[in-house]
């Protein structure tokens, strides 16, 4: 797997990893932006990874494009003989599926969407194949998620889950976008999940929401008083299915400033992980649960 | 010392040079959207370049000064006045107390950039006084203003200059038709040849959907792609990546249809193709586009887009010595 390289104007050097979607693809994109981060490169004023490829701001007055790219090369050289083992951290994401908030919104843009007589769950499931909608909501939140790129808008998660590729849930985005999506829906388009950070315009397909804020630009919730956006490249996530009322006791206890987002630290391993997927993610899920 | 907003007009919002560093968390750099004016206006009321003013798109805001002050506007053309009485555009001006700032209609250009002696005193958010309203983050209460906000101002420098003017020759506002430049690049390779040459070719016209976030363009033809099996996770439209970064001014075309430069409150990714961008010289003109205004891209090699880069710092240069 070789880089594609090429320029966004005078001010971007922009890194295709892999056409498709794939982990490995998402590993390299993470350690090259992590390798370049760490050579503090003069003249780089943004690093920003992606799903399968990455993107170099920099200032061309400072380091011409010709020897930001030659810089970058090099550190792809360097990447392909890297070990892929990463420390990071394995969070678990309570999500109310079917919720009557993202409900209301769907049922309003009914006509842009491919099935105006099913619910966008409905037709997900349908088209991957589940007999129902419990079976997909057990496959969509059975199985852990890399959280693959932060952005769109502010603190945007998109998340490819850590499945094979003939499991992986597929679903097209709406016909035409929406021009409303409530705040922290659970939504997928392509393959990968997202959660809106905030409430606005969007063409994935709504399944559920979150109680859990993700973005706080007043930093005046606990656990974002540190920084504002929850979300990094390389966090795991593991969705759990909530009712209405542990949906309402969460959402009182953000509201109280008491809830508190089970977060462990985990050590993540590709080459062990592909050797057997399945078991690797039950013992991820297993760290959550201890304490 | 403040001033208070008797009429926002269209869209007016508290902005400065930018935040950059916080792209891929989604948080764009912001600011003004054309920089050149932006420093023109500060610089003209002796503050740092970098000193957060107002921007107004279209209609100009009404607006109350509690202390006295200077103010000059540079940007489009819209003609100021100081209790109804025009005044000199791109001049610094001093105002009294209990006098009110407006504008005339627009004559030519989108955007004016407002500056204050001692700027917008507003606290920064990561860095930054811009605006970012999707985010809620940064400005006055992360929003455009409204009817009755009071901005705080900052201390004036000792170097004031009322009357002094930024000469014609140092401002720098689009040709009719625009012309911006571009470098190919990106995805350009999944567009044919013969679109490639056509997108050069055809004069378009800036569309009804602009704003901060980007630019929409119509009336080119529709480019054509080359065949592809669609890669996993792109989706099947042949205008559909795998999610990837977007540039600053980078060109995406959904379908093949119509061309959308984002500006500098982009959403930072998404999964359309992107067939180049506009070279960074060139990003100041497009907030100076109205709707329906024809446009041109221009081919440059990188060789070129530097060079236009030099050209547009030896003008800032230029700009900077005039108002010393």
């Amino acid at each position: 797997m070789k880089n594609r390289y090429t320029f966004g104007g005078d001010e971007h050097l922009f890194v295709e990893c892999a056409e498709s979607m794939s982990l490995e693809a998402f590993f390299k994109s993470l350690f090259m932006t992590n390798a370049i981060s760490d050579r503090k490169i003069q003249g780089v004023t943004e690093i920003c990874p992606a799903n399968a490829s990455f993107q170099i701001k920099f200032n061309p007055d400072v380091i011409h494009p010709n020897e930001m790219l030659r810089v970058v090369q090099e550190i792809e050289n360097d990447a392909e003989l890297a070990e892929p083992i990463i420390d990071t951290r394995i969070i678990e994401i309570p999500v109310y599926y079917q919720d009557p908030w993202t409900h209301e919104t769907l049922m309003h843009f009914r006509e842009r969407h491919q099935t105006p007589d099913s619910t966008d769950i409905e037709y997900a499931a349908e088209i991957n194949g589940y007999k129902d909608v419990n079976a997909f909501i057990e496959a969509h939140s059975g199985s852990p998620w890399f959280v693959s790129m932060v952005g769109f808008v502010s603190g945007l998660p998109f998340m490819f889950q850590m499945v094979e590729r003939s499991e992986q849930i597929q679903v097209p985005k709406y016909l035409r976008p929406r021009t409303d999506t409530p705040k922290l829906t659970v939504g997928y388009g392509g393959c990968f999940s997202c959660i809106y950070s905030v409430r606005g315009a969007g063409g994935y397909q709504m399944f559920g929401i979150t109680p859990m804020p993700i973005f706080d630009p007043t930093e005046e919730i606990k656990y974002l008083e540190d920084f504002m956006v929850f979300f990094k490249p390389g966090d795991i996530v593991k969705f759990k299915p909530v009712d209405r009322a542990e949906y309402d006791q969460i959402i009182e206890d953000v509201g109280n400033n008491k809830f508190e987002p089970v977060i462990r630290t985990v050590t993540f391993n590709l080459k062990e992980f592909q050797k057997d997927n399945k078991l690797y993610n039950k013992q991820m899920e297993g760290l959550i649960h201890e304490h | 010392m403040s001033i208070e907003i008797i009429n926002p007009g269209l869209a007016t919002s508290v902005q400065d040079l930018g935040r950059p560093g916080y792209f891929h968390l989604g948080i764009p750099i912001g600011g003004a959207m054309d920089r050149l004016a932006m420093r023109s206006a500060n610089l003209l009321v002796g503050n740092d370049e970098s000193a957060a003013g107002l921007e107004s798109v279209f209609v100009g805001p009404e607006i109350r000064f509690n202390c006295d002050s200077v103010v000059a506007a540079t940007g489009a053309d819209m003609p100021i006045k100081i209790d109804g009485e025009i005044q000199p555009n791109s001049t610094a001006l001093s105002i009294k107390a209990g006098q009110v700032l407006s504008f005339d209609f627009l004559k030519s250009g989108a955007r004016i950039y407002i500056a204050i002696a001692g700027g917008i005193d507003v606290p920064k958010a990561l860095g930054s006084r811009s605006t970012y309203p999707i985010g809620a983050l940064g400005g006055f209460k992360g929003r455009a203003l409204q009817k009755g906000d009071v901005l705080p101002l900052g201390k004036s420098s000792d170097s004031l200059n009322p009357g002094q003017a930024l000469d014609k020759n140092l401002r720098r506002m689009p040709k009719q038709p625009a012309e911006l430049r571009v470098l190919p690049g990106l995805y350009w390779h999944r567009i044919t040849e013969k679109s490639q040459k056509q997108f050069f070719e055809d004069e378009w016209v800036v569309g009804t959907e602009v704003d901060r976030m980007g630019y929409r363009f119509k009336g080119g033809t529709q480019l054509e792609f080359v065949d592809r099996e669609a890669p996993f996770g792109a989706g099947s439209d042949p205008s559909n990546i795998v999610d990837s970064c977007y540039p600053y001014g980078s060109i995406q075309v959904p379908s093949g249809c119509e061309p959308i430069i984002l500006h500098r409150d982009a959403v930072s990714g998404g999964g359309y193709f992107m067939i180049g961008a506009v070279i960074s010289a060139d990003m100041d003109l497009i907030g100076q586009l109205l709707p329906n205004s024809a446009t041109r891209f221009i081919r440059v090699t990188m060789d070129e887009a530097l060079r236009a880069r030099k050209d547009r710092e030896n003008l800032l240069n230029k700009i900077r010595k005039y108002l010393e």
